[in-house]
């Protein structure tokens, strides 16, 4: 019998139709990869009940002749997803217990289109990292090893880190992340799969846990192209219960991927080439597929987006200010946990220094630094300005090009104890490439482009489109992963 | 202006986050290097730049008919609080 967990989803959702096996089957294989790769700790909640029971649900319904979109497809949910009856905390220690009564809408599709939920992956505290080190749960390990040192514990990236391990490893046919200033895209590129982020709107921010309100935005983690347009299809959509949703057709996205680039103007900023603080194998990688896309008849168009340089003191200053306001909702009082204290104010106060995690205080204290009297101007309302400058940037950029081909991360995983993990500053260099896009809400999309030379782990490179263009970006991707020759397939952790 | 141990502890209490009198320092310096950081981008020209809050600000706020859309589970909200009673949320005493 083919072995299940390697499976595309396209090639599950064949294989379903044809009856070659049942999405119970589908599931177990699934169970069983992810109990043998614990150590990954990649979840941190698995729900094989929940997953067993809507697996046999659809089989029913396709059966019936009702198959959805994503119908009998394992898949893994991040924890800042609320799912109903099922334990949702963000990874911080705050949301201790915290069982939603509702669904998030994008959980919700996917569970309308017939996807089977696994389980909750890890993440970054309220997605506020790039390694994936700052979870309650502990650290996640990256399946992919250093050649040169093949014992080093690798991160993921961050913050949708279990989302990425565990679609790397076989442990789900996809997963969900969500990407505020790269949270997808970095661990898609650490971890050698696809990861989109939608146009900002495309996809309902209802019922996920808040980080940044007009940053946030839901995305997908699958192995290839293809399985992206299938599940970007299925979670995208107007909600009118998420107030800067938008009221935009969802295409059929994987009817754009027609593999052909011939005459599109892909721009190369020159501003996302520094001298120092880009990887030589990620720069040699970008190149060469450049090459490789001009070759098949694209036009490759130098451009330039002056103020690239300060998008990450911005995101830096705007994020926290937005967290500061979203995370005041932790009080001890509604959900999660609570401290006692002899007033309500030391409760209150209690709760917060003992649930929140050291990043995320340090944010809360930035984000309400920057938004006193005397800062709010000079910092926050200053971010803001700078904001608008690199929106109408990217604008200014997308008269000449179709889309924009840059760096996903400026280096490939590194190591849990690496230096950098420990400098805050540094850390948030990673986000260099990633930050940009998300500031002006275009949609931008990772895949796997080559390895490196040094130390064999993969390289991402991101397709960054106009508003609502997901199908070119899409369409460019799948060229480039036709072109890197590379066949993602999972890494066992556990054996076959 | 700049951040010294008075504001880290205004910043505090605002928050309602203690910190440690063994973190203070820490906190003083972490926070002094990333606003000394963001002070790069005083070197942009932001001249009648209007801030921009949102992408979708074109976008017209959408209005519904003030009716309930949800409700009726007082129960089911309160499953999560840390302490309820009598339908209600529970904290500690305010008023003496």
């Amino acid at each position: 019998m083919t072995d299940l967990v390697e499976l595309t989803i396209a090639e599950a959702l064949d294989g379903l139709a044809k009856k070659e096996f049942s999405a119970v089957e589908l599931t177990q294989a699934h169970l069983k990869e992810m109990e043998k790769a614990r150590e990954l700790n990649a979840y941190v909640l698995e729900t094989p009940e929940v997953a067993l029971e809507r697996a046999k649900k659809s089989d029913e319904r396709r059966a019936a002749g009702k198959a959805g979109k994503m119908e009998g497809i394992p898949v893994g949910m991040k924890d800042l997803y609320c799912t109903k009856g099922v334990r949702t905390t963000a990874c911080s220690h705050i949301l201790d217990g915290f069982v939603p009564p509702y669904e998030s809408t994008v959980s919700q599709k996917l569970e309308d289109e017939g996807s089977v939920m696994l389980g909750k992956t890890n993440m970054d505290e309220f997605a506020m990292g790039t390694a994936n080190l700052t979870s309650y749960y502990g650290a996640v390990r990256n399946p992919y090893k250093d050649k040169t040192n093949p014992d080093k514990f690798l991160i993921p990236g961050g913050s949708s880190g279990g989302s990425a391990a565990a679609v790397a490893a076989g442990l789900c046919m996809a997963a969900t992340g969500s990407d505020t200033g790269g949270s997808i895209r970095t661990p898609a590129s650490f971890c050698g799969i696809v990861g989109c982020k939608p146009t900002y709107g495309r996809c309902s921010r209802w019922g996920m846990v808040a980080f940044a309100s007009s940053l946030d935005q839901a995305g997908t983690m699958t192995r290839t192209v293809r399985d992206t347009a299938i599940m970007l299809e299925a979670m995208a959509g107007f909600d009118p219960k998420d107030s800067t949703s938008a009221n935009v057709p969802v295409p059929n996205y994987e009817k754009a991927l027609t593999g052909d680039v011939k005459g599109l103007r892909i721009g190369i900023p020159r501003e996302y080439n520094p001298d120092k603080g880009l990887n030589a194998d990620v720069r040699h990688v970008w190149e060469q597929t450049a090459e490789k896309l001009k070759a098949a008849g694209a036009e490759i168009v130098d451009i330039s987006l002056p103020s690239t340089q300060y998008a990450l003191p911005t995101y830096y200053l705007i994020a926290p200010a937005e967290a500061s306001s979203n995370l005041a909702r932790y009080d001890g009082v509604k959900y999660g946990l609570r401290v006692d204290g002899n007033s309500l104010d030391d409760m209150y106060t209690k709760t917060r220094t003992e649930g929140f995690g050291k990043e995320v205080k340090r944010r809360i204290m930035i984000g309400t630094c920057i938004l006193l009297e005397g800062y709010y101007e000079t910092c926050y309302l200053k971010a803001q300005k700078v904001r608008r400058l690199l929106c109408q940037e990217f604008a200014e950029a997308y008269k000449k090009v179709d889309v924009i081909l840059a760096p996903a991360a400026p280096e490939t995983a590194f190591g849990k104890d690496d230096d950098s993990t420990g400098d805050p500053l540094k850390m948030q260099l990673y986000d260099v490439f990633t930050v940009p896009s998300s500031l002006a809400g275009l949609p931008a999309v990772c895949v796997p482009a080559g390895t490196s030379e040094v130390n064999g782990l993969p390289i991402g490179l991101q397709v960054i489109g106009n508003s609502f263009q997901e199908e070119t970006i899409l369409r460019v991707a799948g060229a480039i992963e036709t072109m890197s020759g590379m066949t993602i397939r999972p890494l066992r952790v556990g054996g076959k | 202006m700049s951040i010294d141990r008075e504001m880290v502890k205004r910043l505090g209490i605002l928050s309602r986050l203690r910190i440690p009198e063994e973190n203070m320092d820490e906190m003083v310096g972490e926070l002094t290097k990333i606003l000394g950081w963001v002070d790069q981008l005083k070197d942009v020209n932001t001249d009648n730049v209007v801030p921009m809050n949102s992408v979708v600000e074109d976008m017209q706020l959408r209005e519904r008919e003030d009716v309930v859309t949800d409700g009726g589970i007082r129960d089911e909200i309160l499953a999560n609080a840390p302490e309820s009673m009598d339908g209600y949320f529970l904290v500690p005493k305010v008023v003496e």
